[in-house]
């Protein structure tokens, strides 16, 4: 079932929406002058001609988060500040992200309590991609299509850059009741969102396996990036299936017990991501630093999980380096390396 | 609706409980050993997330147990672990564990015809303790064990009352040693160049080798057995990794597709010798 809805009665929806749920979409942040996922009230605060600057994940897993409150003597949990549940409108490399960052969170050990609490408040809405942008791969990666939304949307601009209509699938009988007030002028069609089926950009993806990967590990390559990566962490923060952090105290007071304890975003790429207390780091190149990132998106987690690679294409790492290092280009002049190396 | 969203929420794993510190033992002057109210059953070479006042949490080997207690062995290194050492008798220290894999003891290393041979370096010391312990306490159960146990320096020597009394057990063969200054009761040189002096060839294929320290004292010891004919499935090592979550969700202990955290830090060493960093 589907609709076409024009921009007026499709704020009406999203208002209904917001009754229960938290909408998150791209949005232009004036301050940072970048495209997040931030709340939504309207279709016209939605950016789609655009990839966002920042995956769906901050949406629900905060760059920065109170885990927990100490006592002298007492440790208290943060409580969940909105119970509400949360509809994220994301492209299909966005909610393909997010089943990877469940398989850390939920699938590694035990399940981890504040990743579990928030994902289980999370509903997908599909935004389709009708065509690629310029850093895409996500063809190659196999995440340009799923099939784990509620709903999908297009959104439509007139020609003056405002919203237009939207085309509506409801996958999900569930949300079918925010729509049965919907005027008779607006039409009932037979929607089903396209998927991008062919990016400018293919990735050749290595063959890293358990017999090749001490070759790969010694290979020269690596240390090109000894000096041109900087170590800033930014493809990290941008990356919808990085899921590291750090988690650090603060006291409120000198001298007093009180305090929080909060777990930040952390990035492999900083160089003291393996720092030990003695000061001892296990990687100490950004050289090593990348391989161990080329390697956690393309074969260990594979490796270990026994799942597809982790790296979704999104190609948002490209956009953010400020040292133009290109993962896309990385992994795909790695291939060739190690085609040499097998000959 | 979907099956993701039927997970349990109910434990987290990730809050410590508040534990007493019972006593504070100076070892040496940068090495501290806490005893701490605790009675949940632990295994020798497991760790827990210490929650360091004013830093965050760090991952530290059981150094000791005994009847409602566990002992922790903290080296003073810089800014992180200086919050522990304020710590006193009567204080809280908040934790969670313990965690990991653990050295093999009962399972593999106990046995009446069987020998062990345990190699630490510096502050490796402790996570063999509550083993060296196990075997001193159950003579029964060994053959014979030899201890080589290196540190820099005579000022950086742990557990000097323990040591006196594992030298003169009975199956115990102790070499202490200092990396490169002389001290009463200490051979010189580097663990590694000590390993030829046990005598593997009169274990038969009863044995193991167990070898914590650092990852160049760990590697190179390791090799040094190999060369001596040690097969390495005879040998098990501990790892030391930054950890910030120790339930395989922060990221940084891991190497290749292996969690430290979930499936060390005691890691056979076939498996161990390929995890490249």
């Amino acid at each position: 079932m589907g609709y076409k809805l024009n921009a007026l009665t499709m704020d009406g929806i999203l208002d209904a929406l917001s009754k229960e749920y938290r909408v998150f979409a791209p949005k232009w942040d004036k301050a940072k002058k970048n495209v997040r996922f931030s709340q939504i009230r309207s279709v016209s605060e939605i950016v789609t001609d655009r990839q966002s600057d920042f995956s769906t994940k901050e949406a629900y897993y905060p760059i920065s988060q109170v885990m927990m409150y100490f006592r002298s003597d007492t440790v208290e949990e943060e409580q969940l500040a909105d119970e509400r549940k949360i509809l994220i409108i994301a492209r299909p490399c966005d909610i393909n992200a997010i089943r990877r960052l469940d398989t850390i969170f939920l699938e590694n050990g035990n399940p981890d309590f504040y990743y579990a609490r928030m994902r289980k408040l999370v509903f997908f809405a599909l935004l389709e991609c009708k065509e690629s942008f310029e850093n895409c791969f996500c063809v190659s990666m196999g995440s340009n299509q799923t099939d784990d939304y509620c709903m999908a949307f297009r959104f439509e601009k007139k020609d003056d850059g405002t919203a237009g209509d939207t085309y509506v699938e409801i996958k999900d009988p569930a949300f079918a009741s925010y729509f049965e007030s919907v005027s008779e002028n607006d039409m009932v069609i037979d929607f089903k969102p396209k998927f991008v089926t062919e990016n400018k950009k293919v990735m050749h993806a290595p063959d890293i396996s358990r017999a090749n990967l001490k070759a790969i590990s010694d290979m020269e390559y690596w240390t090109q990036f000894d000096e041109r990566c900087i170590g800033c962490g930014g493809c990290n923060t941008v990356c919808g299936t990085c899921s590291c952090f750090d988690t650090s105290d603060i006291i409120y007071e000198e001298g007093k017990p009180d305090g929080e304890r909060r777990r930040v975003w952390s990035s492999c790429m900083i160089p003291n991501f393996t720092e030990t207390a003695g000061g001892a780091r296990s990687r100490k190149t950004q050289g090593a630093n990348m391989r161990f990132k080329v390697f956690h998106k393309f074969y260990d987690f594979a490796a270990r999980f026994g799942k597809e690679n982790m790296c979704v294409g999104c190609g948002r790492c490209d956009m953010r380096c400020p040292r133009q290092i290109s993962f896309f280009d990385t992994v795909n002049d790695l291939t060739k390396e190690i085609e040499k190396l097998e000959k | 609706m979907n099956e993701q969203q039927q997970f349990d929420t109910m434990v987290n794993i990730m809050k410590p409980e508040p534990h007493k510190i019972l006593s504070v033992t100076h070892e040496t002057q940068a090495e501290f050993t806490f005893r701490v109210a605790f009675d949940k059953p632990t295994h020798n070479g497991q760790f827990c997330m210490l929650s360091i006042p004013k830093v965050g949490e760090a991952p530290i080997s059981i150094s000791g147990k005994g009847d409602g207690y566990v002992e922790f062995t903290i080296r003073k290194v810089g800014r992180l672990t200086q919050g522990v050492f304020d710590l006193r008798e009567g204080s809280t220290l908040f934790l969670r564990g313990p965690y990991g894999h653990w050295w093999p003891v009962e399972e593999t290393f106990a046995g009446e015809d069987h020998h062990l041979l345990i190699i630490s370096g510096g502050t490796g010391l402790a996570p063999v303790r509550t083993t060296l312990n196990y075997f001193y306490n159950n003579p029964d159960q060994i053959a014979s064990l030899y201890l080589i146990s290196g540190f820099k320096d005579v000022s950086g020597a742990l557990f000097n009352e323990e040591r006196e009394k594992w030298s003169k057990a009975e199956k115990f063969h102790t070499i202490y040693t200092l990396d490169a200054s002389e001290a009463p009761g200490f051979e010189t040189g580097m663990v590694t160049a000590h390993i030829s002096k046990v005598p593997f060839d009169s274990f038969g294929d009863n044995y193991n080798v167990a070898i914590v320290g650092p990852p160049p004292m760990m590697h190179f010891s390791a090799l040094e057995c190999m060369k001596l004919g040690v097969p390495e499935d005879k040998i098990w090592v501990s790892f030391e990794r930054k950890m910030s979550c120790a339930v395989g969700k922060c990221g940084h202990c891991k190497i290749n597709e292996t969690y430290v955290c979930l499936e060390g830090p005691v890691l056979h060493y076939p498996k161990a010798r390929t995890l490249f960093d």
